[in-house]
């Protein structure tokens, strides 16, 4: 078993290695420090403040090491800054990276956690319902819907409702949210803030993984253990919950432990939308402000979690299908 | 009440077919199976056998569905029990070994956990108790080292041990009726003699029924006590064993016959009778082996023959036969 | 050569290359099967793609006319489509609410009254026009990446599939490198990046879709590989090219068709959310949601514009929805029937 999970985590710590080498061809191969500088400074930037500026932040060496001088390129830079979580600062604004992601965090967190829970259990229940009533109206019904769900566009979500619950009905604010919420436990408010980007952001992946979880279940329970589970004279109900969903868990675990991260990530979309000051509003500033020493922080941050939470998905394989083998 | 254990008439179950129409995959099937006794079920690939078993226990697929005929065990009728009765019958007084048992055992349930459940889903018995009465189970079905296998997960275990494991799940509450379909089909041939052996004598201590479902008239031979022949959904032949294989009379189980090596009569060629069973949507509306009857007349293509008793136990549906009462 | 020459080329291709393909699809048995199957499951959704093709093709083919403009004649500036000549002249000064006779705001008369079926935008454009021409916006970023993604997947999923060892050492790593990067802000990067253009969109979304094409193919390939008529190939001497080209390459057909319409859906959907942080396509349905957030937020809202964009996206999507259903259950024999 642990060697197992060491050799998982090698081939993890490989794998950050290639996102490293990706992040540094999009954002110094692709985007030369010498674009870089001129959108940040103008497109009628000189070519003294254009050297200026890379020296400022650190963009004045050369792209690759050579092998006459291995030592002091950027890419040597990029991958020990990275790997040492030493962020340094943003271009735009010199506010230090590391400490904004830090407070980013909480407010994400709050958005996405009980968006993810209530989106899972309300999925799998669902899922569960339709898979049960399948081959029957209900079912033709649940598919429909969610595939009217996945059709609509998380844009199309976020502005109706806004404009419908915030707007028109004045039932929340239309957008909002304060960090001191939280700590502050005031919950009644922080549930007034989080009501509306919530339900939208169970509302817009609802569709698309009702009916993942449908078409696992309905394939599980097709299959003849099933059918030796009833003929001992197990219920319906027995057959889903103990059958089907224990043995549906097994592709259901993939896609769940693989959105784990976006809890820290947020959501980009509904944090820009709400104002909710987390991870993905950040993100989005940087795109509209050009900020490429922000951006590059957060893929690999987001890389990284992506990677561990492979990881743990393998692991728990392992916890959950008795057939995987740790070789 | 009867003598029989398991009265089965006119039996109807169909699946949607190409058209509007529905394919009656069972067409009016009956036999009857006394206490203790095996009945073999006898037919070709596709001809409706699986599908006439899982009629009797109500687990036909959907959108297959039994259409019409009633089945009555110990005089009670199957057909319309409500749902949570049916539960109580189904694994406690007729229960099923299926034909494949690499999977059909749940693969992430420990083996003997899937026995403990078979028990204790219609006795009131606490885990322990169960769980010492499974290991009598495997020690029954003579599964080597019992004591670790009630905690193997299936895929640790072979072919031949999943289908002992189906055999202990079967008897577990002591059902009065066990089908049994196909259950030595998936399994390499030294293991089927011994899954077939292990069967003849659990049958004979239990005095269990059986319904033996089987393409292999050499099992039939070993272990049953009469035969019914099916092709295309309907009964052509039943009767006593040695009555059946000594003088079958139906061109289609003679056929059969002559395709077994060991039973055909001496003298004359193994011939395989030609063709497959066709498709449901495409059986004949006469008699439904006309297309691939040698001996066929112009009446065969266009009216169902009847029954024609060829002796107090014994009758075919064959309009080539003359009936001897 | 000018854009709307490359555009009407573009068209007279794909015409030729449609009228190829559907021959080449009658001549195979079962690849008509498969379209007859389609047809006959969801006829609706069939039909409303076609639609959807047929405006997209409307707007593609332009031309440079004359106008008339009462007292001369003089040479159109910009070369207009069939889809705007069959319009006619529909532009107004600025908002006007769907089929209203009057301007939103300042209420003076409108040139067309009561012709503009989804009303006019900020510059007095019609919407419902935009709201067609956006099909072929939302085709050209579904083709143009799938044209980039799929020949992409191939090339890496075949090699690594059929000879295995190291090359599928080094396909798999790049895989799982890109598969670790969220899509969005890879997509994003990579847009921000190269700078904001139609072809970096659909490139940056081919970077990002070819992944799981490429294991689906890499693992379909390694299938293939152990297959008779493969062993038989190549006892016969058959090289390694010829195996890949004629024996394995047809053999993934299937799942190209069964990818790009699965596909689809989701790439129009990222450049909406792309079209939203700015770095959309141009006329995108996308890029009109995103401007009609202020809009919405305007006394007396403009909601017409928003409405437009999100009825033409939604009609394609759910089309193109059923229909990838369909098309995997006609042309995929190991998925069972899971409406
Ligand atoms: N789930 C189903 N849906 C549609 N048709 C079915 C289904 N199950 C069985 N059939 C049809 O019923 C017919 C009889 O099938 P059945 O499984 O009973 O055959 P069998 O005699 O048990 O054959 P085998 O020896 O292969 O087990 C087949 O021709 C098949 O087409
Ligand atoms: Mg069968």
């Amino acid at each position: 078993m642990l060697a197992y999970v060491l050799r998982k985590l090698a081939y993890g710590g490989l794998t950050v290695l290639g996102v490293l080498l990706l992040i540094f061809v999009i954002f110094f191969a692709m985007a030369r420090p010498d674009d870089v500088a001129r959108r940040a400074l103008g497109e009628k930037a000189q070519g003294a403040q254009i050297e200026k500026w890379k020296a400022k932040h650190g963009y004045d060496k050369p792209l690759w090491p050579t092998l006459a001088k291995p030592g002091g390129s950027l890419l040597q830079a990029h991958y020990v800054s990275l790997l040492s979580f030493e962020f340094g600062n943003s271009d735009l604004n010199d506010s230090p990276i590391g400490t904004t992601i830090r407070d980013g965090m909480g407010a994400s967190l709050a958005l996405t956690i009980p968006m993810f829970l209530s989106g899972l259990v309300l999925g799998l229940v669902l899922a569960l319902f339709v898979a049960f009533f399948r081959e029957t109206y209900i079912d033709t019904m649940g598919v429909f819907l969610c595939v009217l769900g996945m059709s609509v566009s998380i844009l199309i979500y976020i502005i109706g409702s806004q404009f419908v619950f915030a707007k028109m009905l004045r039932w929340f604010p239309i957008s909002g949210f304060d960090t001191d919420v939280i700590a502050d436990g005031n919950w009644n408010l922080l549930l007034r803030f989080l009501a509306l980007p919530v339900t939208v952001g169970v509302l817009s992946s609802f569709g698309g993984d009702t009916r993942f979880y449908r078409t696992v279940f309905v394939e599980e329970v097709n299959r003849d253990y099933v059918r030796t589970a009833r003929a001992k004279g197990a219920g319906e109900m027995r057959v889903m919950l103990r059958h089907v969903l224990r043995n549906a868990m097994i592709p259901i675990l993939t896609r769940v432990v693989v959105a784990i991260p976006f809890l820290f990530t947020g959501s980009l979309l509904l944090e820009a939308f709400f104002g909710i000051p987390g991870l993905g509003s950040i993100t989005v500033d940087a795109i509209a402000g050009n900020d490429f020493s922000v951006l590059r922080v957060m893929v690999y941050i987001f890389a990284l979690l992506f990677i561990l939470a492979q990881i743990a998905t393998d692991i728990s394989y392992t916890l959950v299908d008795p057939r995987v083998r740790l070789e | 009440m009867s003598e029989f254990l398991l009265e089965v008439q006119d039996l109807v179950t169909s699946f949607p077919g190409s058209g509007s129409e529905r394919a009656r995959v069972v067409d009016g099937v009956s036999f009857n199976i006394r206490p203790g006794e095996v009945m073999a079920l006898v037919g070709e690939s596709g001809c409706g056998k699986s599908v006439s078993a899982l009629s009797l226990l109500r687990l036909v697929p959907k959108p297959g569905a039994i259409e019409s005929g009633s089945v009555l065990l110990d005089g009670k009728d199957i057909l319309s029990l409500s749902v949570p009765d049916m539960r109580k019958v189904r694994g406690h007084e007729m229960s099923m070994i299926f034909q494949e048992p690499m999977t059909s055992l749940n693969p992430v349930v420990r083996v003997g956990d899937q026995v403990v459940e078979a028990i204790r889903l219609h006795e009131d018995v606490s885990v322990k108790a169960a769980r010492s009465r499974t290991l009598e189970l495997f020690k029954q079905v003579r599964i080597p080292d019992p004591e670790v296998r009630l905690d193997a997960y299936p895929h640790h275990l072979s072919g031949g041990l999943k289908q002992r494991i189906m055999i202990a799940m079967a008897l577990a509450t002591r059902p009065k009726l066990i089908i049994a379909d196909e259950p030595t089909t998936a399994l390499d041939v030294t293991i089927q003699a011994q899954i077939l052996s292990l069967l003849r004598q659990l049958q004979q201590e239990l005095d269990t029924a059986v319904l033996l479902i089987t393409h292999d008239l050499g099992v039939v031979n070993e272990l049953a006590d009469r035969i019914s022949v099916m092709y295309a959904g309907r009964i052509v032949e039943q009767g006593d064993r040695r009555e059946v294989l000594a003088n079958p009379g139906h061109p289609y189980t003679r056929g059969l016959l002559r395709s077994m090596p060991g039973l055909g009569r001496p003298g004359e060629p193994l011939a395989e009778i030609s063709g497959m069973v066709p498709a449901p949507a495409d059986w004949p509306r006469g008699c439904r082996f006309c297309t691939r009857c040698s001996e066929v007349l112009d009446i065969c293509e266009s009216e169902v023959p009847a029954r024609r008793r060829l002796s107090l136990t014994h009758h075919v549906a064959c309009h080539a036969v003359e009936a001897t009462e | 050569m000018e854009s709307w020459m490359v555009s009407n080329l573009v068209v007279a291709v794909l015409l030729v290359g449609g009228a190829w393909i559907a021959v080449a699809v009658s001549r195979h048995d079962i690849w008509r099967a498969a379209v007859q199957q389609v047809w006959k499951r969801r006829p609706g959704a069939v039909l409303v793609v076609c639609v959807y093709v047929l405006l997209a093709l409307l707007d593609s083919v332009a031309w440079r006319g004359n106008v008339d403009t009462g007292s001369d004649v003089v040479a159109q500036h910009e070369a207009v489509t069939l889809l705007e000549r069959l319009f006619g002249d529909a532009q107004e000064k600025s908002y006007s609410a769907p089929l209203a006779d009057i301007e939103f705001y300042d209420h003076s008369p409108l040139k067309h009254p009561g012709s503009h079926l989804f009303g006019t935008d900020i510059l007095g454009g019609d919407v419902f026009l935009m709201t067609l021409k956006g099909a072929r916006v939302a085709l050209l970023i579904g083709g143009l990446t799938s044209l980039i993604a799929i020949p992409l997947a191939l090339l890496f999923g075949i090699p690594a599939g059929y000879f295995g060892k190291r090359i599928d050492d080094v396909v798999f790593f790049i895989m799982s490198t890109l598969a670790s990067i969220p899509t969005l802000l890879l997509l994003i990067s990579i847009t921000v990046a190269l700078g904001r253009s139609t072809l970096v969109v659909c490139f940056a979304l081919a970077v990002t879709s070819w992944v799981g094409f490429c294991r689906i193919a890499r693992g379909e390939t390694m299938k293939l590989r152990e297959m008779d008529y493969v062993h038989a190939a190549r006892l016969m001497g058959a090289s390694e090219t010829t195996i890949i080209l004629r024996h394995i390459l047809p053999n993934l057909m299937h799942l190209v068709v069964i990818t790009f319409v699965l596909m689809f859906s989701g790439l129009v959907l990222s450049e909406a959310v792309l079209a939203w942080l700015g770095i959309g396509v141009n006329g995108s349905w996308g890029l009109m949601i995103a401007k009609a957030k202020d809009e919405l937020s305007r006394d007396p809202a403009v909601w017409w514009n928003v409405g437009g964009a999100g009825v033409g996206l939604f009609g394609l999507l759910l089309a193109v929805n059923f229909l990838g259903d369909a098309v995997r259950d006609a042309l995929d024999p190991r998925t069972r029937k899971e409406s």
